[in-house]
């Protein structure tokens, strides 16, 4: 086939790339290998828009034993054991066609955790979708929202991995481009861990799990650009999952794996067989020759360009120790899968590709893997629609607007979506979702990991570099609460399209924001994922920075967040805080109340954040804390709710003393603080001096009532029981809608 | 009291029950491949939790065909303790061994929490070490575990005293509230809820050992 320039556009390179592949060939691509190049040089593949920046994140720690650029990060958790994990992106696929592409963003991220050599013991899950009551697509973002949450469920649950957490927040910016970030979590013995790498030249490269077919051909590179209202023809480019297949991919990998017969292995995510070969090949330094005729195939006819671009689902590539083939093979076939040697590890550093003989792609691995072109994109102020200034508001009243707030969609209790998924299997699971951190125990070592998942879209759009600021500070406060040390983060970057310069100064001042951030809390980024072009019809979503992070702690039964006995004084951890009206236009209450946003997102004191989280971490420890709950979306008031949402039904009766207007008092979002109830809050108040932050003691808990007072002022007094029917219908009430 | 837990390719609760039997409830426990044709020396069986053979089909269904099914049968028949727990009680309806089906919640959706159960018998060996109307706290985790038969099969069972388990607030629509049967032998019970996910404080709730403890204590007297 003739290579023209509509078919160059049509693999959506530009010239300049193209004529880079004709520099790096020294001739004009076959059709397969512009195939192959379009893939590994899809801005999903190659971060050919963000790598500059990502550079500027720390990604080392004593703990850290992999950093990015393997299949997912790796830290020590102490007694000879290390956790894998990473977030991934799903989401052009999961606006396609909902429930395959959230099932299939959960296999993809499954198999980075396994193909390690870690077994998956969590997952969690950010979610973004446009409003369920627009007036427009309302309809479809419910459907979305119905398929993504089955799609999950649906996979995680035949795979045998809890779903144990994560965040789920509606914005209109949304509707076009829903978010589906994908976390996932393993665990194994630090001296078992597998590398996707090539190495030894001679070793058999073999080939195991599904059969290839023609399903989800460019989904990289789709990943890759902005919808148009021909999106829905993209369908056929979504793959379809397997649980099942997955599940048994994951035992017989495993138990291949003690073997000792493997040398390398990869799975076949984006860009399929494409990627998996020449990315092995230049991390090992080596080059790798495959006949496709070999490839187990599940259609017939299939051409090279199809089988090397096929984003079929649940399928690895492994590199094993010439003779000791058999080994694994025989494992394979135990579990009932395929395993077919395919090609050869040579030592030219080619990717060669053959069919029945005739070679039909023949391209340096270094040049598909590491030399795609790297573009300093233009980058000015970061595009904002939001005016500055602040609008003159008031409040029609206090307990009617706590309890709409309450029964928001960013702020309602997510128990429709998280029962659907099955969080307890591993019997791990010792704080399950609702909480501020998810925590599983680890059998083998007797300690726990903590997990939290975080990400404010709205906060980032008022200010990309302090939303992502603001992200890894609440992530790791919501460790802290629960009593981990946050150790190391993952990323995953959802941003619009950054050839546009007021997007791309959105990606460039989060990822700096971030960068800061993470240092200061000493939680390095092992690895992530960036998701750009999330654009439909020129409309981008708001920048969408999401943190998961994890912290180490000991087994115990975790402090959560409810109320557990009346009559339990109840700290302020870190005070009231401070907020003016222009950093109260990000709030839940300027969205769900005031229908507006404006200004800039809550003050973030870095510092004093790291000492509030210390000193926490010591409360827990000292087992001080009978109940303990970080601040967030909707401020105190709406953490005192939430904290009164308990099995016992105890609310709070607090007073307080202080200047501020009632709206802001009750609800602005100023991190940097906690409520605890405890029975001993001289210690606590010991503590928190020894810190050097604020802890007031703002009251105490009562029977089924939440009443808060500003001097003589009463500005809620409301029944518990009430507030929680508000509360907990909300989700399942609009989605009948 | 050695205990083998049956694994299917597609089994994910069979490493909790492994561990709950192991760990909490302190007894010898053994994997038994799917296709193995003996439950070898074992003295009670466990048909655990999972997706046996990826259930695209009816839950169970292609289960019923497996080797190890087979030895399953043989071992109910000779009266050994069988209990199926899940997509286990799916398998063993699926299987003849108990009566009934296990159909799509009333819901339509997975469901995971805690439910609360009320022992409708202690005369089983499942149940011995509780007490009649007792509540028992343990999860359920399923999509499709609605037990229904017709009522004449209900009354039956009712008659015979064979419904061990009933949910105090029905969460999938299962006929008579039933979350847990037995055969008529009295050696075999079928359940949906999760008694391996209930067998520590630290996961909320230690109920479930009533189950495993029962078997132990049902066992140790059938031999002594």
């Amino acid at each position: 086939m003739t290579i023209t320039p509509d078919l160059i556009a049509s693999h959506q390179l530009s010239q300049d790339e193209y004529d880079k592949i004709v520099s790096l060939l020294g001739r004009e691509p076959t059709y397969t290998e512009l195939g192959i190049f379009s893939v590994m040089w899809s801005e999903h593949c190659s971060y050919k828009s963000s790598r500059l920046h990502l550079k500027k994140l720390p990604t080392r720690s004593k703990l850290v034993v992999q950093g990015p650029g393997e299949n997912a990060g790796i830290i020590d958790i102490g007694g000879g054991y290390a956790i894998a994990f990473k977030i991934e992106s799903h989401n052009h696929p999961s606006f396609i066609e909902p429930f395959q592409g959230a099932a299939t963003g959960v296999g993809g991220i499954l198999r980075d955790i396994f193909t390690m050599g870690a077994r998956p013991i969590a997952v969690m899950d950010s979610l973004r979708f446009g409003p369920l009551d627009d007036p427009e697509a309302g309809p479809r973002n419910r459907r979305i929202v119905e398929g993504v949450v089955s799609g999950i469920a649906h996979y995680g649950n035949c795979f045998g991995v809890p779903t144990i957490g994560g965040e789920c927040l509606f914005e209109p910016s949304y509707n076009g481009n829903p978010l589906v970030n994908v976390f996932a979590l393993g665990v194994f013995k630090k001296d078992e861990i597998f590398y996707a790498r090539a190495s030894g030249v001679g070793n058999p490269v073999i080939y195991v799990g599904a059969k290839t077919g023609r399903d989800g051909i460019h989904g990289a590179s789709m990943a890759s650009a902005e919808f148009s209202e021909e999106s829905s023809q993209k369908r056929p480019n979504v793959q379809v999952g397997d649980p099942f297949m997955e599940k048994l991919l994951l035992e017989a990998c495993l138990e291949a794996m003690q073997t000792g017969a493997i040398v390398g292995i990869q799975d076949m995510g984006a860009a399929g067989l494409t990627c998996s070969t020449c990315e092995m090949g230049s991390r090992g330094n080596t080059g790798i020759e495959i006949d496709l005729k070999l490839v187990p195939q599940r259609e017939t006819g299939m051409t090279p360009y199809e089988i090397m671009l096929s984003e079929s689902q649940e399928r690895m590539l492994l590199v094993a120790e010439k003779g000791r083939e058999q080994e694994v093979v025989r494992v394979y076939k135990k579990w009932g899968l395929d395993a077919v040697t395919i090609g050869v590890v040579t030592d030219d550093g080619m990717l060669r590709v053959t069919d029945h003989g005739t070679v039909v792609a023949e391209i340096p691995n270094r040049a598909l893997a590491d030399e795609a072109p790297l573009y300093d994109r233009p980058h000015t102020t970061p595009c904002r629609v939001a005016p500055m200034e602040a609008p003159a508001f008031q409040s029609r009243g206090l307990n009617a607007d706590l309890a709409a707030l309450l029964a928001s969609p960013d702020v309602c209790s997510k128990r429709w979506i998280w029962e659907q998924y099955d969080h307890m299997v591993r019997t791990n699971t010792t704080q399950i979702p609702g909480g501020d951190a998810a925590i599983v125990r680890i059998k083998e070592t007797g300690s726990s990991v903590a997990m939290a998942l975080d990400g404010n879209g709205r906060y980032a759009s008022l200010s990309p570099r302090e939303g992502a600021r603001l992200a890894v500070a609440e992530c790791c406060r919501n460790l802290s609460v629960v009593g981990a040390l946050p150790v190391a983060a993952t990323n995953c970057l959802n941003f619009g399209n950054p050839e546009r310069p007021e997007i791309m100064a959105q990606l460039v001042e989060a990822i700096e924001g971030m960068a800061e951030a993470c240092r200061h809390f000493e939680t390095p980024i092992t690895g992530g994922n960036v998701s750009l072009y999330n654009e439909t019809l020129g409309e981008a979503i708001f920048p969408t920075p999401v943190l998961g992070i994890i912290g180490l702690m000991k087994t115990a039964t975790p402090v959560t967040i409810d109320f557990k006995r009346p009559g339990r004084p109840i700290v302020l951890l870190g005070g009231l805080g401070t907020c003016e009206d222009a950093r109260f236009g990000g709030t839940a209450y300027a969205k769900a109340i005031l229908k507006r946003c404006w200004g800039l997102p809550p003050a973030l004191d870095m510092d004093y954040e790291k000492r509030v989280q210390t000193a926490m971490r010591e409360i827990v420890a000292a087992g001080l804390a009978e109940s303990a709950h970080d601040l967030s979306d909707g401020g105190l008031a709406v953490a005192l709710a939430e904290s009164s949402f308990g099995p016992a039904g105890v609310g709070a009766e607090i007073q307080f003393a202080s200047g501020m207007r009632p709206e802001l008092l009750l609800f602005h979002e100023g991190p940097s603080r906690i409520l605890i109830s405890t029975d001993q809050p001289e210690e606590v108040l010991a503590i928190a001096a020894r810190h050097n932050i604020e802890a007031p003691v703002a009251g105490h808990t009562i029977e089924g009532r939440i009443s808060i007072r500003n001097r003589s002022e009463t500005l809620i007094d409301c029944e518990v029981r009430a507030l929680r029917a508000a509360w907990e219908g909300a989700l399942a009430a609009d989605l009948r809608a | 009291m050695k205990f083998g837990v049956v694994v299917f390719p597609g089994s994910n609760c069979d490493h909790d029950a492994w561990y709950a039997v192991s760990a909490p409830l302190g007894q010898p426990a053994e994997f038994l491949w799917h296709d193995t044709e003996s439950v070898g020396d074992c003295d009670a069986v466990i048909l655990p939790g999972g997706f046996a053979y990826g259930d695209y089909l009816r839950c169970g269904a292609i289960a019923k065909f497996s080797p190890v099914m087979r030895a399953v049968k043989k071992f109910a028949q000779d009266g050994g303790l069988v209990l199926g727990i899940c997509n286990g009680f799916q398998i063993l309806v699926e299987s003849g061994l108990l009566p009934g089906a296990l159909i799509r919640n009333r819901g339509l959706k997975f469901i995971c929490r805690p439910v609360a159960l009320r022992i409708e018998t202690a005369n089983s060996p499942f149940s011995g070490a509780g007490a009649k109307g007792q509540t028992l706290t343990v999860p359920i985790a399923h999509g499709e575990g609605c037990y229904y038969a017709d009522d004449r099969t209900l009354d039956r069972l009712e008659a015979e005293d064979r419904v061990v388990f009933r949910y105090t607030d029905n969460p999938n629509g299962s006929l008579r509230d039933i979350a847990g049967v037995l055969n008529e032998g009295r050696n075999v019970l079928g359940m949906m809820p999760h008694p391996e996910r209930a067998a520590e404080p630290l996961m909320g709730s230690s109920d479930g050992l009533v189950v495993l403890r029962s078997m132990v204590a049902a066992l140790a007297g059938s031999r002594a």
